[in-house]
C-alpha cells in the first residue's frame, strides 16, 4: 500500500477505536437511571419523599423482578430510579407504598426500625388505593419471621436507618396483587418514618435487605444488585 | 559446557570492586537499617492498637530489616555496574568471557537460603506466639490465647453490611462494634450469602467470612480508641462502601453499653425473634416459620431459592 | 538373486503430501478474518436458538428473567462458528475423506502478502506477528479499564461511575490483562522465534498454534461483550458463589477465560513437542538458549495449570446454568472448592507471567554486555526450580480464609522457598554485569528495568508470604502493588524490550530510537510513581476493589492516578512508535543490527519462508561473546549427508 494509502487507514481504523470506546463509556458505563430532586420542595426545615415497592416491574427488560419507584414531587408520577436528592440538615418524612408479598428475612436482626426519629415506623394497610383497611400501627419491630409480614427493608447503612417496610395483608394479596407497575390499585402498606439528614453533604447508598432477586441463589442477585431496582443512592446536598 | 576458571588476578591497576561494593553496600544498608528501626517501627502499620497489630507491626519491621539490605545489595552492584562498565564509545571488543566460579554461586544460594529459611522460622514464630496473629483460623483454631475470659463476638457478614453478635449477652446483635480493653477477644467470622472478609485494621485482625463456615480470629485490644472495620473480600456492588467503624472502650463502658444494648432488644422484642445463637447460620432453614423455607413456594416470596420445589432432585 | 529392498519411510498420515495445487480464488472468497465473522454470528444465534429450546421451562429463568443457557451456548457455537468461518477445520476434513492436505513447509514457501496475516495459516512466523499485533491491541484496551479506574478512585466521595459499572470496569481491566497477557510473550516471541533459535524451520504442530492464535480474538470479543451484559461483580478471580448470583456478565467471564485456557494449552502442547523434538543436530540442552528454557518450562505449567482453571470455569457454568451446585455452601458444595480449583491454576498463572520475562531479559544482557550469560546452568535451574515450585504454594491465597491454620506455614516455607530459584536470575544477571561492557541500548533498559522492579515486587511477594505480615496486606492494595510490579514491571517491561529488540528481525524494520529512549524513560519513571506508593496505600488500610476509601488516603490516591494516567500516556508512545515504524516510515533494517551471536540473527531479517535453507548444525552456545576461538554458533550450509546421519534413527522425512 502506498503511503498515503497507510495513513488514511490508519485515521480511519483511529477514529473507529475513539468511537467505539467513547460509545462504550458513555452508555454502557457512564449510564443510570434519573435522579429525582426533593430540594426545591423542602420547607421550614422538611421534605416528603415517597417511594413505593413493586412485586414486579413491567416497565424494563426485566419485568419480573421487584423494583422500588420514586414519585416524583412536581408531577406525581412514579419514576423507575432509586436515586433521589434530599437537602441536607432536613427531616426527610419517607413514606413507602408497600405493593410487594412477603419475604422472610436473611438476618431477622433488621426486623428492627433503627435510626428513625422515635425508632418507630407506622403502617397502615390499604385494600386499595384509598380503601384502608384496620388502623394505623406504630412498630418498633416488624418481626418477619413470626408471620408473613415483612416485604422488603429501606436501609441506608451508613446513617444507621433500618427500616422493615411491611407486606400488605397476605389473603388480599394472594387473591388480587398489582399486577402491572408501577402500581397505582391493589392491596398495599404504607409505611411512614422520618429521620434527619446530616450536616454535610454526600452521596448515601441505601439498599433492601430481604433476599428478593427471585431466581437468583440464595435470593441476593439480580435486583438487589441492580441500580434502579432495589439499591439506590441518596443524594444529600446543601 | 566448559568451565574454564576466569584469568588470573586482577591487574594491578585494576581496583578491587568486590571490595568496593561490598563497603558501599555495608554502609548503606546499616543506614537503612537505622532508619528502619528508629523512624519507621514506631509508625509502622497497622499500629499498636492490639496485640496481633503489634506482633504484626514488628513481623513487617523485622521483614523490612532483612529485605533492605537485600535490596540495596542488588542496587549497589547495578548501580556500581552501570557507572564503571559502561561501554566507552572508542571500544568496540567484547568483555571477558567469565565462566565457573562455582564457590561464589553456592555461598549465593546458600546465603539466599538461609535468609529465606530464617524468615520461614521467624514469622511461623511470629504466628503462633501472638495467639495466630490476628489472621482467620477456620473452624478449628490451632493458636488461641491462654485465658478463660475471652470476649466472644460473632461477626456475621451480609451483602453489604456487618452485624455483631455477642453470645455472652444473651444472644443480642447489633450494627457496631464495641470492645473491652485487654481483654482477649474471639471473632466468630461467619456469611450468610457470599465471601466477605472481616478486616479490623488498628486491631490488626483479618478473617474471611464464608456461608456456613466458622472463621475464628483472635486479639487483644491493647489501647481504647477507635478503629475501621472494612469488608476485604470483593462481595457485589456496595463492597467498597461495606464499611463501619468500632471503638475499645475501658470494661465498665462496655458493659454498660452490652447491658443496655441487651436490654433494649429485649424490651422490643427483637432478641426473642433473633434465631438462637448458632456458630453458623442457613438462612434457608427458620424453624421459627416451621418448615424449611426452601422447600415452600410462595413463603419466600421472592423464592430465592435454587431448585424449585417441584424438582424430584432436591440435594 | 538381489532383493530390492525399499527405503525405510517414515509412517506418513494418510492424505500428507503434495497437496493438489489449488486453483488461485480471489482474497474475499477464501476462508479469512470475514468468513470467520459471518461463522461467528451464524453459530451464536444457532447456540442461543438451541440453548432456548433446552432450558426455556426452568423456573428459575422465569422469575430472574435470565436465562445463562442460551447465552452460554451462543459463545460456544460462536466460537465454533468462527473457527469454522476461518477455514480451522478444512484440513482435518480433507484428512478425513483422504484428499491430501498441505505441508507446513509448503505453505510457507507458496504465501506472500499482506491477506495471509488474517487467515489460518501454518507458518509460524505469521502467527507470531498475529499475536504482536493481537496482545497489543488486547494490552491497550486493558489498559483503558485501567485509566477508568484510576478516575473513579480520585475521590473516595464523588463518584462518576455507579458501583456496578466500576465493578465492571475493574473485572474487565483484571480479567483482560490476566487472561490476555498470558501469552504476550509466548505468543509473538515464542512462536515466532522458538524455532529459529534451535534450528528448525517449523513448529511441530501449526495447526495447533494458529488455532491457539485464533481463539484469542474470540475470547477478546466475548470478555468485551460483557460490558453490554452488564458486567460481571467478581472481578478477575470471579469467586464463588457470588459468581453463582450474578447477571449474564458472569458467563462471558467464564466462556473467555476457558476459550484463552484452552489457547494456552494448545500453545504450550506445541511448543514443548517442538522443542523437545524439532531442535537443529548439535542443539544440545546445554546450548539452548535461555529463552527457549523459559519457553519450555512456560509450556510444562500451560499444559499442567491451565486444564484445572478450564475444569474449574466449566464448574462454575454448569453451576450458573444447569443447576449444579459445586461452589453453593448451602447446597451441599463448597466456596473454598472455587478458591481453590482457581489458586492451583492461578499461582502457576503468574509463573506463566513471570518466567518469560526472566528468559527475555536473560537473552538480551548477554548481548549488550558483550559476555557470556553468567551461571547458565544455575538460570536454567533457577527456571525449572521456579516452575516446579508454583504448583506448591496456591494457599498463600487462601491465608485468611478459615484453611486449615497448620497448613498456613507450609505454604509460607514452600512460598518463601521459590524466592531462592527467582534469585538465580539475578545472580546470572551480576555475574553477566560484572566487568561488562555494557551499552544502554532501548532492549537494554528496558531489561535493566526489570531487574529493578522485578526486586521491588519479589521481596514484597516474600512480606506478603510471611502469615502474620499477610494479615494487614493480603486484600489490599499492597497485593495490587505487589503484582504489578511483578507482572507490569516484570513482564510488561521484557515484552517492550523484546519489542525493540526482536522488531528488527521480525519484520526487518526498526523502532524508532529516540522514541523508544524517550518511551523508556516516560514508562519507567511513571510507572514506578504510580505503585510504588500503592504499597503504602495497601498498608494504610485501603482494599482491593472499593470505590469509597479513607479519606486521609485522598492524597496519595490522586498522585497515583494522575501518574497513572501519564503511564498510560507512555504506552501510547509506544503504540504511536509501533504504527509510525511499522506502518508509515519502514525504515529497514536488515541483518544483524545488535550483532548478536543468537541463532535467530544469523538468517535475513525477516527470515526466508522455510527459516534456514538447510537444517543448521549448531557448533556453539548462543552465550560465547569474548571467548577466544569461538566456533561460530551455527553451520547454516552443513555438508550433504551430516543432518541425515545425525538423524540416522528416525528415517527419512527430514531435509538434508
Amino acid at each position: 500500500m502506498s503511503l498515503p494509502a497507510r495513513i488514511v487507514t490508519l485515521l480511519v481504523a483511529f477514529a473507529a477505536v475513539v468511537a467505539g470506546a467513547v460509545f462504550l463509556a458513555v452508555y454502557y458505563i457512564g449510564g443510570g437511571p434519573p435522579t429525582v430532586n426533593f430540594v426545591p420542595e423542602a420547607s421550614g426545615g422538611q421534605v416528603n419523599v415517597v417511594l413505593q415497592e413493586d412485586p414486579q416491574n413491567t416497565v424494563t427488560s426485566r419485568p419480573d423482578w421487584v423494583s422500588y419507584f420514586v414519585q416524583d414531587p412536581v408531577t406525581k408520577k412514579w419514576v423507575h430510579t432509586t436515586l433521589f436528592q434530599v437537602p441536607a440538615n432536613t427531616r426527610v418524612n419517607m413514606t413507602i407504598l408497600g405493593y410487594d408479598g412477603c419475604t422472610p428475612l436473611r438476618n431477622n436482626f433488621w426486623s428492627r426500625v433503627q435510626g428513625t426519629i422515635g425508632g418507630t415506623a407506622t403502617v397502615q394497610q390499604f385494600k386499595t388505593v384509598g380503601q384502608p383497611l384496620g388502623v394505623p400501627k406504630t412498630f418498633k419491630v416488624i418481626n418477619s419471621w413470626s408471620h408473613c409480614s415483612v416485604g422488603h427493608t429501606f436501609a441506608i447503612p451508613s446513617l444507621h436507618v433500618f427500616v422493615p417496610v411491611a407486606s400488605p395483608n397476605t389473603k388480599l394479596f394472594n387473591s388480587s396483587a398489582c399486577g402491572s407497575s408501577p402500581c397505582t390499585s391493589g392491596p398495599h402498606s404504607m409505611q411512614k418514618f422520618s429521620f434527619y439528614t446530616p450536616k454535610t453533604t454526600g452521596t448515601f447508598r441505601w439498599q433492601c435487605f430481604v433476599p428478593c432477586g427471585g431466581g437468583f441463589l440464595d435470593g441476593n442477585g439480580g435486583p438487589m444488585q441492580t441500580l434502579g431496582f432495589m439499591m439506590g443512592n441518596m443524594e444529600v446536598t446543601s | 559446557m566448559a568451565e574454564s576458571e576466569a584469568p588470573a588476578a586482577p591487574a594491578k591497576a585494576e581496583p578491587n570492586h568486590g571490595l568496593r561494593i561490598f563497603l558501599i553496600w555495608i554502609v548503606l544498608a546499616l543506614v537503612a537499617d537505622l532508619l528502619i528501626w528508629f523512624l519507621w517501627y514506631p509508625h509502622m502499620p497497622p499500629g499498636r492498637q492490639s496485640s496481633s497489630a503489634q506482633h504484626q507491626a514488628f513481623d513487617i519491621t523485622v521483614l523490612g530489616l532483612a529485605a533492605a539490605p537485600v535490596m540495596l545489595f542488588v542496587w549497589t552492584y547495578f548501580g556500581y555496574a552501570l557507572i564503571n562498565w559502561r561501554h566507552r564509545q572508542d571500544d568496540d571488543e567484547d568483555g571477558p568471557p567469565i565462566f565457573g566460579h562455582t564457590g561464589l554461586q553456592a555461598a549465593f544460594i546458600a546465603g539466599t537460603s538461609v535468609i529465606v529459611l530464617a524468615a520461614f522460622v521467624f514469622g511461623t514464630i511470629e504466628l503462633i506466639v501472638p495467639a495466630g496473629a490476628g489472621a482467620g483460623e477456620g473452624p478449628n483454631p490451632v493458636w488461641k490465647p491462654s485465658g478463660s475470659n475471652i470476649l466472644q463476638v460473632q461477626v456475621i457478614g451480609q451483602q453489604w453490611q456487618f452485624t455483631y453478635r455477642y453470645p455472652q449477652f444473651g444472644g443480642m446483635e447489633s450494627t457496631q462494634l464495641v470492645l473491652p480493653v485487654n481483654r482477649p477477644v474471639a471473632f466468630h467470622v461467619t456469611s450468610l450469602d457470599v465471601i466477605h472478609s472481616f478486616w479490623a485494621y488498628q486491631l490488626g485482625v483479618k478473617a474471611d467470612a464464608n456461608p456456613a463456615v466458622d472463621n475464628v480470629a483472635y486479639t487483644t485490644p491493647e489501647h481504647t480508641g477507635g478503629f475501621t472495620v472494612r469488608c476485604n473480600e470483593l462481595c457485589g456492588i456496595w463492597h467498597g462502601a461495606m464499611f463501619n467503624s468500632g471503638r475499645v472502650t475501658t470494661p465498665t463502658a462496655f458493659q454498660a453499653w452490652a447491658r443496655a444494648t441487651e436490654l433494649a432488644e429485649h424490651r422490643v422484642g427483637l432478641l426473642a425473634a433473633l434465631p438462637p445463637y448458632s456458630l453458623t447460620y442457613d438462612p434457608t432453614v427458620i424453624p421459627q416459620l416451621g418448615q424449611e423455607v426452601v422447600k415452600v413456594a410462595g413463603i419466600t416470596g421472592a423464592n430465592g431459592y435454587y431448585y424449585p420445589p417441584q424438582d424430584p432432585e432436591q440435594p | 538373486m538381489s532383493i530390492e529392498i525399499e527405503p525405510e519411510k517414515a509412517q506418513e498420515p494418510a492424505g500428507s503430501g503434495p497437496a493438489r495445487p489449488r486453483p488461485a480464488r480471489p482474497w474475499w472468497m477464501r476462508p479469512a478474518f470475514h468468513t470467520g465473522i459471518i461463522g461467528a454470528v451464524i453459530g451464536y444465534f444457532l447456540g442461543h436458538w438451541l440453548g432456548n429450546m433446552l432450558s426455556y421451562g426452568y423456573a428459575r429463568n422465569a422469575l430472574s428473567d435470565m436465562n445463562d443457557f442460551p447465552l452460554v451456548l451462543g459463545y460456544v457455537i460462536g466460537t465454533i462458528g468462527w473457527l469454522a468461518g476461518l477455514g480451522v477445520f478444512n484440513d482435518l476434513f480433507r484428512q478425513m475423506a483422504g484428499k491430501p492436505v498441505p505441508v507446513a513447509e509448503e505453505e510457507m514457501d507458496a504465501a506472500s502478502g499482506l491477506a495471509r496475516y488474517f487467515r489460518f495459516t501454518l507458518d509460524h512466523k505469521v502467527v507470531g506477528i498475529q499475536y504482536l499485533v493481537g496482545m497489543i491491541v488486547y494490552f491497550c484496551t486493558g489498559g483503558l479499564f485501567a485509566m477508568a479506574i484510576r478516575t473513579e478512585l480520585l475521590s473516595p466521595t464523588y463518584h462518576i461511575m455507579s458501583a456496578s459499572s466500576y465493578l465492571m470496569v475493574v473485572g474487565e481491566h483484571g480479567t483482560m490483562m490476566m487472561m490476555m497477557m498470558s501469552s504476550v510473550v509466548l505468543g509473538p516471541f515464542g512462536q515466532y522465534l522458538m524455532p529459529l533459535m534451535i534450528g528448525s524451520k517449523r513448529m511441530a504442530f501449526p495447526r495447533l498454534e494458529a488455532l491457539a492464535f485464533w481463539l484469542t480474538p474470540a475470547a477478546y470479543v466475548i470478555l468485551l461483550s460483557g460490558v453490554l451484559l452488564g458486567g460481571f461483580p467478581t472481578g478477575w478471580t470471579g469467586y464463588a458463589p457470588l459468581s453463582l448470583q450474578a447477571t449474564e456478565g458472569m458467563d462471558s467471564y467464564a466462556v473467555a477465560f476457558g476459550l484463552m485456557g484452552i489457547s494456552l494449552i494448545l500453545a504450550g502442547f506445541n511448543i514443548f513437542v517442538t522443542v523437545v523434538n524439532y531442535r537443529a543436530p548439535g542443539m544440545r540442552w546445554s546450548r539452548l538458549p535461555m529463552f527457549v528454557w523459559s519457553m519450555l518450562t512456560v509450556s510444562f505449567l500451560m499444559v499442567l495449570a491451565v486444564p484445572v482453571l478450564v475444569g474449574g470455569m466449566y464448574m462454575l457454568l454448569t453451576d450458573r446454568t444447569v443447576q449444579t451446585a459445586f461452589f453453593a455452601n448451602t447446597l451441599g458444595g463448597s466456596s473454598y472448592l472455587y478458591q481453590n480449583v482457581f489458586w492451583f491454576f492461578g499461582h502457576p498463572e503468574v509463573y506463566i507471567l513471570a518466567l518469560p520475562g526472566f528468559g527475555i531479559v536473560s537473552e538480551i544482557i548477554p548481548v549488550f554486555c558483550r559476555k557470556p550469560l553468567f551461571g547458565y546452568r544455575v538460570a536454567g535451574a533457577g527456571m525449572i526450580g521456579v516452575a516446579l515450585l508454583s504448583f506448591f504454594v496456591w494457599q498463600h491465597h487462601l491465608f485468611d480464609s478459615g484453611i486449615n491454620p497448620e497448613m498456613r506455614p507450609l505454604f509460607m516455607l514452600t512460598t518463601e522457598l521459590i524466592s531462592i530459584p527467582t534469585g538465580f536470575i539475578y545472580l546470572v544477571a551480576m555475574g553477566t554485569f560484572w566487568k561488562a561492557k555494557i551499552r544502554f541500548t532501548v532492549p537494554m533498559l528496558f531489561a535493566m528495568a526489570l531487574y529493578f522492579n522485578f526486586l521491588i515486587g519479589g521481596i514484597s511477594g516474600v512480606f506478603l508470604s510471611d502469615v502474620p505480615a499477610d494479615t494487614t496486606e493480603h486484600g489490599s492494595f499492597f497485593v495490587m502493588a505487589h503484582f504489578h510490579y511483578t507482572i507490569m514491571g516484570g513482564l510488561i517491561f521484557a515484552f517492550m524490550g523484546a519489542c525493540y529488540y526482536w522488531l528488527p528481525k521480525m519484520m526487518g524494520i526498526k523502532l524508532n530510537e529516540r522514541l523508544g529512549y524517550l518511551h523508556f524513560w516516560t514508562m519507567f519513571i511513571f510507572f514506578n510513581s504510580t505503585f510504588l506508593p500503592l504499597f503504602a496505600v495497601g498498608m494504610l488500610g485501603q482494599p482491593r476493589r472499593v470505590f469509597e476509601y479513607a479519606t486521609n488516603l485522598q492524597p496519595l490516591n490522586i498522585w497515583v492516578s494522575v501518574s497513572a494516567f501519564l503511564l498510560g500516556g507512555s504506552i501510547l508512545i509506544f503504540v504511536i512508535n509501533f504504527i509510525w515504524s511499522t506502518v508509515i516510515v519502514r525504515e529497514k533494517e536488515v541483518g544483524n543490527p545488535w550483532n548478536s551471536r543468537g541463532l535467530e540473527w544469523q538468517v535475513s531479517s525477516p527470515p526466508p519462508p522455510g527459516n534456514f535453507e538447510h537444517v543448521p548444525v549448531v557448533l556453539s552456545g548462543p552465550y560465547d561473546y569474548g571467548v577466544k576461538d569461538a566456533l561460530p554458533v551455527a553451520d547454516l550450509h552443513p555438508p550433504v549427508g551430516v543432518v541425515s546421519a545425525s538423524y540416522a534413527t528416525a528415517g527419512a522425512g527430514v531435509e538434508a
